[in-house]
């Protein structure tokens, strides 16, 4: 018989779930861009703020002043028409001057926030419906690897990210790090930034790309460097055997229930490539592209019924004995 | 409001020729939004020219000598569409009819050799994207010609009914100003679907 | 010659003799067929109006729904599939089926009233455009009920947009309904621009026409020469989903950016088309109501006209963050921002005209300051998206969503509130309330900034537009809370309005001809115009006729009293020229409209559609131009 755990389960994956998302804030710069992009903020809008209360000042100053008598609408004052066509004139002119001030203001941000670092560390990113493939690229062959929804990277070293897209437009934005980047169909964008601080920033799909266009969220993990290279080493490896039997169980019937399909977990004979790489999947922080925190809850939750908590995502809900689930649950929990 | 007559039109004629008739100017109106039309697609070939390294994409370029014969029969056909517009002008019926049977016939042998172009284009619309973008642009152009035949063929209908009244010749001047937009918007068609592929 | 001469002339009769006899040759046949047949502009435009405001409501109702899915996270109000149609389809009825055809609805009203003559130009064209905006309006929202709603987002974007990522018909759907509009968007642009160039009352000059008129006039220029772009934008994707033709799959050399530069190529002209007429309902509003003429007319003019141009050069900064050249990106920082020069003017001109005026407080004035306070904050915020580094954070999120609200609700909904209040007189005969109109403003005033100014602040803290939801620990449940109650007070005044219209319409005091004092010529006859719309064409004198002289109206005679004739006049100085005949009505337009119709609907479901479709649209258009053989066609 099917699972029923939804109800055992899900309640506590929908309920509130504090502290597990990170900052997703462009007010909460930080990273190097990000913070280069609120101080051009902050300049236009203290700029546009004076402009603004100034013309609110006009408005009210000029309902509230003392009027000509006589309604005769076509009676006007030769010396107000005259004026006020000389004051118009200079308020374009001063319009004009404050444009082009910001324009060279904002074309100066754009190049420090644009700037590039040959030394940057290097990956790429794959937007898919509805989750990120994440390919580590850089330095030789042996020390690449593939992951999903979850970037790591050290702080204080510039990072370049190669963006494209398997099927639609999607868009990458970490607001504390920097602006966003489209990842768009037959073409290579790439951005980069530097993380100033370590922690958890969040990031999330931008740009429409169908159905749970709302569920397509990631994890940036900002590490020191030393912390970031052990990391990278362990995410490096395949996948470790399990040595308990449940754990066995749980990895052949991986392969048995067709999740081997579509997913890859290195090290094993599991090879599929429709969704995401889950050789460290026990490892991460999301469930489900960010839609849930990571827990044995959310992640049984997840297997049990995907389609109830990410409707019309493309993992199928895969018919599992209440014991088969368990086993697998129990398999990819060790997936460190 | 108490009116005045200031100023009595009943002397102005009921009909006029060019800018100050109606007609002219909505038929200038359309002309300048298709012409408007031509240039976003001749602009969306252009893009595509300039994002494919390869260009025309996996085809050879169209066969010339359908699109140089339409060009030639377009600009001869200005000859016998000026005269028209001429003999409208002098309202003399007789050789209107004959200048609009001409006119019509012209645009249907260009409908014509437009098929053999279809044909000789050497790609097809779903072949790749420049298949697509040549096939939209000749289809396009394909819809203002066979409009403007269309609307030749009823005013040469209409031209031997009781309806040829002098006003009709507006019609039919205007006619000829909307062929001769056919003709120009052409041109540079021309040159984009059968010299740009070949440079 | 001398049967002409039989012809009988309006300097032949006076008074209730000559009203009563071109009401008879002017007025739309009655019965219910006599009603589809109608030409006359006032009818259509009439139509127009309440249909774009029914639009207006459906959109609203969304936009009401999204409020409430979105009022606390993780709701389960709405699916994410009915979020996703839902989201589409506001923006797509407000764009195409509301904000558009409600200004050139306006235009269609008023404009042939404000230049003096009795029809707009090519009125059986005018008939044709509103039944094929009826007719593509409906079948969005008949497609929407029956659940093929689009679900693609207002601009579509390929490859999402594609028959690879979207298998139903829904885009087909939307990118028909896009033919439908543009199709009737730019019959009446012609039909705009034939009756300024060339229909003006004698004596009307260049630097005499309404300012109204002539933000419709710099209007239907950018809608000729913007929505071309959609035109072939929307038909290449239907190719694309149809035939296999490639423009969008990058595997066969098509590429997703040609979409977005064609859409926003006519997209953002799209948002002048939009505001231009709000400014020109601004300025007729502003000099009415502070009792003198607007402060420098030609500034305001070529402000206009400056803005039509620089709006076709910054189309580009809606794809800021698809990677182009950073140079290219930002020269056009600087072209986006330029912008703002000629809309500054245009409000400090309006300021001027407001410090020098005797403000005169009824509710078309109260739409205007509200619409100057709004308005300001939302070309500000314009200012900052249009800069490179600040539009990476904000673009796509709810920063925009406010930024693009300001400006349109702001720019363009309260000017048109105003408008109706303003206007609602001359066309149905009664006032609207006063005292429902003040608590109309208020409520649409708090109402509206409540709901859209949090928004600013839910995008700097990370919220992207189009989710149909979001986590509890993302702390954005307070602000779109606050947001949705906004909404529904915005929504609230909106039911204000129907009220009001309702009670007045049977109950509101009589107009009588100028309730306001004004001093264009639509107030020059009674309210509502009689079918010929003037009893004799009236001579224009000075750039505020009522104004110059409220006792007597110089008038023409010599128009024929035995069929509909209009006076041309030439383009600059407006001197007569011909008398030239005007269409009586005719089924062949509504006819036409639904050859049209089943030729478009057909196409989504087989390409044979263009070849079955396309005769019986010739014959509906033969039988639309061929003469009746009536007096006016055998001259």
């Amino acid at each position: 018989m099917p699972v029923r755990m939804r109800t055992a389960l899900v309640p506590s994956a929908t309920l509130p779930l504090a502290a597990c998302a990170g900052r997703q804030s462009a007010l909460d710069p930080q990273g190097l861009q990000s913070d280069q992009i609120l101080r051009t903020f902050f300049i236009f809008l203290i700029v546009a703020a004076v402009v603004w209360i100034a013309v609110v000042i006009a408005l009210c100053v000029g309902m509230l002043r003392q009027k000509r008598a006589a309604d005769q609408p076509l009676a006007l004052h030769r010396s107000f028409e005259r004026t006020s066509g000389r004051i118009v004139f200079v308020l374009g002119l001063a319009t004009l001057v404050i444009v082009l001030g910001l324009s060279i203001v904002s074309y100066a941000g754009q190049r420090t926030v644009f700037a590039k670092d040959e030394n940057a560390l290097t990956l790429k990113i794959i937007g898919h419906q509805w989750w990120w493939e994440v390919r580590y690229e850089d330095g030789s062959p042996d020390k690449n690897f593939v992951t999903a929804n979850e970037i790591r990277i050290p702080t204080g070293r510039p990072v370049k990210v190669e963006l494209e897209s398997a099927d639609v437009i999607h868009s990458f934005w970490v607001p504390s790090l920097t602006g966003k980047m489209d990842l768009i169909t037959g073409q290579k964008n790439e951005l980069q930034f530097t993380a100033k601080n370590a922690g958890t920033y969040r990031g999330q799909c931008a740009e429409f790309c169908g159905h749970q266009h709302a569920h397509m969220a990631f994890a940036v993990l900002a590490l020191s460097p030393d912390e970031f290279d052990r990391w990278r080493d362990h995410e490096n490896q395949g996948a470790s055997s399990p040595t308990d039997p449940l754990g066995k169980q749980g990895e052949q019937l991986f392969r048995a229930r067709g999740c081997a399909l579509c997913h890859t977990i290195r090290g094993t004979l599991a090879g599929g490539q429709l969704g995401p790489d889950l050789t460290h999947v026990g490892s991460r922080t999301t469930v489900a592209a960010g839609t849930l925190p990571m827990s044995p809850a959310t992640l049984a939750a997840w297997i049990a019924d995907p389609q109830h908590i990410k409707p019309g995502n493309f993992m199928p809900r895969m018919p599992l004995q209440s014991d088969e689930l368990i086993a697998i649950l129990h398999y990819l929990e060790q997936l460190k | 409001m108490r009116q005045t007559i200031v100023r009595n039109v009943a002397e102005l004629p009921t009909y006029g020729y060019g800018p100050r008739s109606g007609p002219w100017w909505g038929a200038m109106g359309f002309m300048a939004l298709e012409g408007m039309g031509f240039a976003i697609a001749i602009g969306a070939y252009l893009y595509l020219y300039a994002v494919n390294p390869n260009w025309p994409i996996g085809a050879a370029p169209p066969d010339l000598w359908p699109g140089t014969a339409e060009t030639i029969v377009y600009l001869l056909s200005i000859i016998p569409n000026e005269m028209t517009n001429r003999v409208a002008h002098r309202q003399d019926l007789a050789k209107v009819r004959i200048g609009l049977i001409v006119m019509s016939l012209i645009g249907i042998a260009l409908l014509v050799l437009r098929g053999f172009e279809f044909a000789h284009l050497n790609t097809r619309w779903d072949n790749s994207a420049y298949g697509s973008i040549v096939w939209l642009i000749l289809g396009l152009h394909t819809t203002h010609l066979a409009t403007d035949v269309g609307d030749t063929v009823v005013l040469a209908v209409l031209m031997f009914t009781r309806h040829a009244k002098p006003r009709r010749f507006s019609d039919v001047t205007d006619n000829v100003f909307y062929w001769n937009f056919v003709v120009l918007a052409w041109l540079p068609l021309y040159v984009l679907l059968d010299w740009v592929p070949r440079l | 010659m001398v049967a002409e001469q039989r012809e009988l002339r309006d300097d032949a009769l006076n008074g209730l003799q000559l009203s009563t006899r071109l009401e008879n040759i002017w007025r739309t046949p009655s019965g219910f067929f006599g009603a589809l047949a109608s030409v006359d502009h006032k009818v259509v435009g009439r139509r127009y109006i309440v249909t774009a405001f029914a639009f207006l409501l459906l959109g609203g109702l969304l936009a009401v729904l999204m409020r409430v899915q979105l009022a606390g996270p993780e709701n389960t109000f709405l699916s994410a599939d009915k979020y996703n149609q839902i989201f589409t389809m506001h923006g797509s009825t407000m764009m195409f089926l509301f904000a558009v055809p409600v200004m050139e609805a306006f235009a269609v009203y008023l404009v042939p009233l404000m230049v003096g003559t009795r029809n707009i130009a090519f009125p059986r064209l005018n008939a044709f455009s509103y039944w094929m905006f009826l007719f593509g309006g409906c079948f969005l929202w008949i497609s929407f009920m029956l659940n093929v709603g689009p679900d693609v987002g207002w601009f579509a974007y390929v490859p999402l947009s594609s028959l690879q990522y979207t298998p139903t018909k829904r885009p087909d759907v939307w990118a028909q309904m896009i033919t439908f509009t543009e199709v009737a968007a730019l019959a009446v642009a012609v039909e705009i621009v034939v009756t300024v160039f060339k229909q003006r009352a004698p004596g009307m000059t260049l630097d005499r026409i309404p300012l109204f008129v002539w933000a419709m006039l710099v209007t239907s220029f950018l809608v000729m020469f913007a929505m071309p772009s959609i035109m072939v934008a929307s038909t290449s994707l239907i190719l694309d989903r149809l035939v296999n033709t490639r423009f969008y799959d990058s595997s066969s050399g098509g590429h997703p950016l040609l979409w977005q530069h064609l859409f926003w190529f006519f997209g953002h002209p799209e948002v002048y088309i939009i505001f231009i007429p709000g400014t020109g309902m601004v300025s007729a509003i502003l000099a009415t109501f502070t009792r003198r003429p607007v402060v420098g007319y030609p500034v305001v003019i070529l402000s206009l006209i400056a803005t039509g141009f620089l709006s076709f050069g910054l189309w580009v900064h809606h794809m800021f963050v698809t990677g182009l050249p950073q140079l290219g990106a930002g020269l056009f920082t600087a072209s986006s921002m330029l912008i703002a020069v000629p809309s500054g003017l245009q409000i400090f001109c309006w300021l001027a005209t407001l410090w020098d005026g005797r403000p005169v407080y009824r509710t078309p004035l109260l739409f205007v300051i509200g619409f100057i306070v709004i308005f300001v904050i939302g070309g500000l915020s314009g200012v900052m998206v249009a800069s490179v580094p600040i539009d990476t954070q904000v673009h796509d999120t709810y920063f925009v969503v406010a930024h693009f609200h300001y400006v349109l609700i702001g720019g363009a909904v309260f000017p048109l509130i105003g408008a109706v209040y303003y206007w609602f007189p001359k066309i149905a005969g009664r006032m609207l309330s006063e005292r429902l109109g003040f608590w109309h403003f208020w409520l649409a005033f708090v109402g509206f900034n409540v709901a859209f100014f949090p928004m600013h602040i839910l995008g700097l803290i990370g919220m992207p537009r189009r989710v149909y939801t979001y986590t509890a620990d993302m702390d954005w449940a307070h602000l779109n809370l606050l947001s949705s109650a906004g909404a529904a007070i915005f929504a609230l005044s909106f039911a204000l309005l129907l009220v009001n219209v309702i009670y007045s319409l049977r109950s509101g005091p009589l107009a009588g001809d100028n309730p306001w004092d004004a001093s264009t010529l639509e107030w020059a006859t009674t309210s509502p115009p009689p079918p010929q719309n003037f009893d004799r064409i009236p001579i224009v004198k000075h750039r505020d006729p009522l104004w110059f002289d409220n006792e007597s109206l110089p008038v023409v005679a010599g128009l024929s009293v035995e069929r509909r004739e209009v006076l041309l006049t030439s383009l600059a100085e407006a001197e007569p020229q011909i008398r030239e005949a005007s269409p009586d009505p005719s089924i062949w337009p509504l006819l036409t409209a639904i050859a049209t119709t089943v030729f478009f609907i057909g196409s989504i479901f087989t390409p044979w559609a263009v070849l079955w479709g396309t005769p019986p649209m010739a014959v509906a258009l033969i039988g639309w131009f061929w003469p009746t053989g009536s007096k006016e066609d055998e001259e």
